[in-house]
């Protein structure tokens, strides 16, 4: 098949749709956080549209996680990686030409993305057909640019642009302004004058201080003295401008479509190993899940959150890793315990997973076999945030009940401690009428609660517990484990929910 | 140039982000009183004082340094104020004719540095004269260094140099700029160059030699023409520019900096103008490691009561030297309160370097201090009262470390008594176990009581005098926890008294 996307394979191009907006519950599984610090640096290739769009069919994800492997050969990312970087210059220079009003000033830009442009296609060409690769999508674009480099078109385009190019950087020239009277000539090996003046106020610095440096690129292009001044250099040296009049003539509008597409969409995959693999250095692993459509029969090993693990590893700390598996007619995993156990870590692991799985990516784990959903909510408390405590309880059932009209039995909810607001007495009532309901739906479903008689309310249920060293309750284990809940007091609860407890106070306070 | 007048080594930074607990401390202590009496209305002076006062020092070096330079100010004053006074005139000066550097172009870089210095010379060889005429007086480490810099930096050697420069920095004879073309044949490298020819006029010399010359005139009414000569004039200065503004900006942040060194010391001397008109002692504390447990002191009183009713205020004198946990328990109405708020002001005013309000005090540092006070004004969120207030000291074991100092006014009181007291037991014995010093005020006897049953040697009980009939004396004694606050005192004074 002729090659036409790195992301996506033809026969689904309908099916996928791109999205402008983060999915709602980008925020409560801080995957903003995640897509932020992936996409940071890489702000011009839009790639946020990319992240935003889950797959839907899962040939397109098999389509994914082949180039993912590919990419899994660290050479072949680095080429591609310096590919993109030549090509970031590529489009700069070119897009700011129709903003330039001089000849020569359009001209030398035009240039300057010429040599960019040759040098990054020949290098990937001659990358890629010496790297061994196994993905449809790697291997019907190599083929393509293979053809490309070895046109007569894009040969000339080559040769030329090198000669005339180390032609004009050779050129150097002096300006004497005197009033409103300025003068060009070649240059005469005069001194620095800024140095010597430099040298001579040294004394007076006494250490840091502001920079007054104006920052004049910023301010100028060429206007039409620059203009004036560039017309006498042409002159100085008219050969060589002749020579590049010519060449921008006959190559404009050089750059090849199908490349340029490459040299973005790319980027989803560079962009997503980038992050991963400074995670990666502390020892965890990333798999490529399974995917199922129809049992929700899921599992996952050594995961843990991708957004903490990111966190954590500029902090040189361990990342807790977490297994969960669902058999026959569970759905609904109740996670209740200590806090500062990591619970809410576990929930959003359990939701990332599943949407970086739909994206075609590796998700964090040693193995696992994930369940393509249609639609997933999230509902979390908004923490720490006092003041907003009035009318809360009533804007969770809100939400709540909005959630449950839209979810479907293929669908993914996420329920982090709600109804924390109000008394005891109405949580338990208010939580298993939900609860009721999800069970009817048969959605999966992770709901963290200190209510821990959910956990027992039908055979779909299955609790997991944070868990505390008893003997050294100073240590926090972050583990999530199945086991029965075995219930606090409120009162406790609350001092709990705070982190309050003795034992809780003394592993918070720095020795 | 340094002033160095809070710290040996380095400046103080006006900016320096407030402790997290910022609201709750000035909210709790009265702070507010405090920094007032000290700025006397002004803004500057309310600012730097409880800048300085909330970001105490857990250093005794730093606290030494302070004090030793603050007896100065107490001997010196009018010298004080007037160096005070230079900061204030550059700053009068440069609102008034518009001084400053503007940053738009080389060009006006290098003309408002000018225009700098020579408003600057003049304050300099004011402050220079008054270090001659004064210097001798101080003994401080600080002030001595103080004047010493000021002497010897701003000789007349310096002020020659820079009026020199000044005048050789004004170009004359035009600019003469090389440069090669960069990418987009933009022109680039721009370098200011010497002439070759050191003799006679180097114009000549341009016109004399042999390779071609292309010139051209800018119109004189072509405003866009002219503007971007110059632009490209001020290329080829940048440099010189920006070398001559960060001379002249160093000035002024030196004299910029003079003013918040020297703004705490102006605060701590209204105060004590204040204080002494009432008739109230002060001290120079005894500070200790903050590992150290010391807590003893005579005739100790809250300042912000004593400024606030304008008189002589009784003080309490307590010895609770190596103990980890002071309870104050009894009497409504009995200077409970008052004495909290007195250790949590004397400790910030020790720390920042400050006399504090007593006869003698003599305590360990801490590495910070944190209030928990009911609030009373939240009641109508009943069921989330508790919640708030757990939510509060959460907040604050989030911040407080080893050797702070925690007090607590009445707190987790907004659940039975049983309750409140197991919460309050759990959470101050995991700050005892800590090393966070403790006080607590409370009516909470089966907490007080739990404590005091134990016989910790760490451990101190205080309670409210009252004599026999009900009669306060708003003093604090020894002794074990009482099991009624005797609410019933107040209430008779309330309902059967009036």
């Amino acid at each position: 098949m002729p090659f036409e996307s790195i992301l996506f394979n033809m026969t689904n191009e309908i099916i996928n749709q791109e999205y402008i907006d983060a999915p709602k519950f980008f925020v409560d599984l801080n995957l903003d956080q995640v897509i932020d610090h992936i996409t940071a640096s890489k702000q011009e290739y839009n790639l946020k549209t990319f992240y935003f769009s889950p797959l839907n069919d899962i040939d397109a994800i098999h389509y994914r996680q082949e180039i993912f492997r590919d990419l899994e050969n660290h050479l072949l990312l680095e080429n591609i990686k310096t590919f993109a970087e030549k090509m970031v210059l590529v489009h700069r220079h070119l897009n700011i030409l129709s903003k330039l009003h001089y000849r020569f000033h359009q001209e030398g830009w035009f240039l300057e993305a010429a040599v960019e442009y040759c040098d990054a296609v020949i290098c990937l060409a001659s990358n890629l057909s010496s790297t061994n690769l196994s993905s449809h999508g790697f291997k019907e674009f190599c083929e393509y640019i293979n053809q490309y480099t070895q046109s007569i078109q894009f040969k000339s385009l080559m040769t030329e642009t090198k000669s005339l190019n180390t032609d004009l950087s050779l050129i150097q020239y002096s300006v004497i302004i005197k009033n409103l009277w300025v003068r060009v000539r070649k240059y005469e090996d005069e001194i620095d004058y800024s140095k010597k003046v430099e040298e001579t106020f040294e004394k007076f610095k006494q250490g840091g201080v502001k920079n007054y440096k104006v920052d004049l690129r910023l301010t100028s292009g060429m206007n039409h003295v620059e203009a004036q001044i560039l017309d006498c250099v042409v002159k100085l040296f008219p050969e060589t401008f002749k020579e590049l009049d010519q060449f921008c003539v006959k190559y404009d509008g050089f750059l090849d479509e199908k490349i340029c597409g490459f040299d973005r969409e790319i980027q989803f995959y560079v962009a997503y190993l980038e992050f991963i693999s400074s995670i990666k250095k502390s020892g965890v692993k990333f798999c490529y899940p399974k995917i199922t459509t129809q049992k929700k029969e899921i599992h996952s090993f050594e995961a843990f959150d991708i957004a903490l693990a990111n966190e954590i590893v500029s902090e040189d700390s361990t990342i807790i890793c977490n297994d969960f598996y669902l058999k026959g007619k569970e759905r609904i995993i109740v996670v209740s315990g200590p806090n500062q156990g990591g619970k809410t870590t576990f929930a959003r692991m359990f939701g990332q997973l599943h949407y970086l799985a739909s994206l075609g990516c590796p998700v964090p784990g040693r193995a696992a076999r994930l369940f393509l959903y249609d639609q997933m909510f999230t509902h979390f408390e908004k923490e720490e945030d006092i003041r907003s405590l009035r009318g809360k309880l009533k804007d969770d059932l809100v939400r709540i009940h909005s959630v449950l009209n839209q979810a479907t039995p293929n669908s993914i909810i996420i329920i982090n401690e709600i109804l924390t607001s109000t008394a005891l007495k109405d949580a338990v009532f208010l939580s298993k009428q939900i609860m009721d309901k999800i069970i009817h739906l048969d959605s999966l479903c992770v709901c963290v609660s200190f209510i821990d008689e959910l956990s027992t309310l039908s055979e779909k249920t299955v609790s997991m517990m944070s868990t505390i060293v008893p003997e050294n309750p100073a240590l926090r284990t972050f583990k999530i484990i199945r086991k029965p809940a075995d219930g606090l007091s409120y009162a406790i609860c609350i001092a709990e929910k705070h982190h309050l407890t003795y034992n809780l106070i003394k592993e918070r306070i720095v020795k | 140039m340094k002033a160095y007048l809070l710290y040996k080594n380095r400046d103080f930074n006006p900016q320096q982000p407030l402790p997290l607990n910022e609201y709750d401390l000035i909210h709790d202590l009265e702070l507010n009183t405090l920094f007032n009496a000290m700025s006397m209305g002004d803004d500057f002076l309310f600012d730097v004082s409880k800048q300085v006062i909330l970001s105490g020092s857990n250093d005794l070096e730093v606290i030494r340094y302070r004090q030793d330079i603050l007896k100065d100010c107490l001997k010196n004053p009018s010298v004080i104020r007037e160096i005070y006074q230079i900061p204030m005139e550059s700053i009068e000066k440069k609102r008034k004719g518009w001084l400053g550097i503007f940053t738009y172009s080389p060009d006006g870089v290098l003309y408002s540095a000018l225009g700098m210095m020579q408003m600057f010379v003049e304050l300099l060889r004011k402050l220079k004269k008054i270090a001659d005429d004064h210097g001798e007086k101080f003994e401080s480490e600080g002030l001595t260094a103080f004047f010493k810099m000021i002497q010897e930096e701003l000789d007349d050697d310096y002020f020659a140099i820079v009026e020199y420069h000044l005048k050789h920095l004004k170009f004359q004879d035009g600019v003469l700029i090389s440069a090669k073309l960069g990418a987009g044949n933009e022109g680039t490298g721009y370098i200011l160059r010497s002439p070759n020819s050191k003799k006679g006029n180097w114009f000549k010399r341009v016109f004399s030699s042999r390779s071609p010359v292309y010139s051209f005139n800018i119109n004189g009414r072509d405003e866009a023409g002219i503007r971007a000569l110059s632009d490209l004039r001020d290329r080829g200065i940048n440099l010189v520019a920006n070398a001559l503004a960060q001379s002249a900006d160093h000035i002024d942040s030196f004299l910029n900096m003079l003013r918040p060194e020297l703004a705490f010391y102006i605060g701590c001397l209204n105060l004590y103008d204040k204080i002494n008109q009432m008739g109230n002692p002060i001290t120079f504390p005894f500070p200790e490691k903050a590992k150290e447990r010391r807590h003893s002191f005579r005739g100790l009183y809250d300042v912000c009561l004593a400024l606030t009713m304008n008189q002589n205020i009784v003080g309490n004198d307590v010895n609770a030297d190596h103990k980890n946990l002071v309870i104050i328990t009894g009497a409504n109405q009995g200077g409970k309160s008052t004495f909290l708020r007195s250790i949590g002001l004397a400790q910030l005013m020790m720390q920042s370097g400050m006399y504090v309000p007593a006869e003698k005090f003599h305590a360990n540092l801490c590495e910070g201090v944190f209030t928990h006070y009911k609030r009373k004004e939240d009641v109508s969120m009943k069921s989330g009262k508790l919640d708030e207030e757990l939510g509060r000291m959460s907040a604050i074991v989030e911040l407080i470390s080893s050797n702070s100092l925690m007090l607590f006014n009445e707190s987790f009181t907004a659940t039975n008594e049983r309750e409140g007291s197991e919460i309050a037991r759990q959470i101050t014995s995991a700050l005892i176990d800590r090393h966070v010093k403790v006080f607590f005020v409370t009516h909470m006897y089966e907490f007080a009581h739990a404590f005091f049953d134990k016989r910790m040697k760490d451990a101190i009980f205080l309670q409210a005098e009252r004599k026999a009939g009900g009669r306060r004396t708003f003093k604090l004694i020894e002794g074990e926890p009482s099991q009624t606050s005797f609410g019933e005192d107040v209430y008779k004074e309330v309902f059967v008294n009036s």
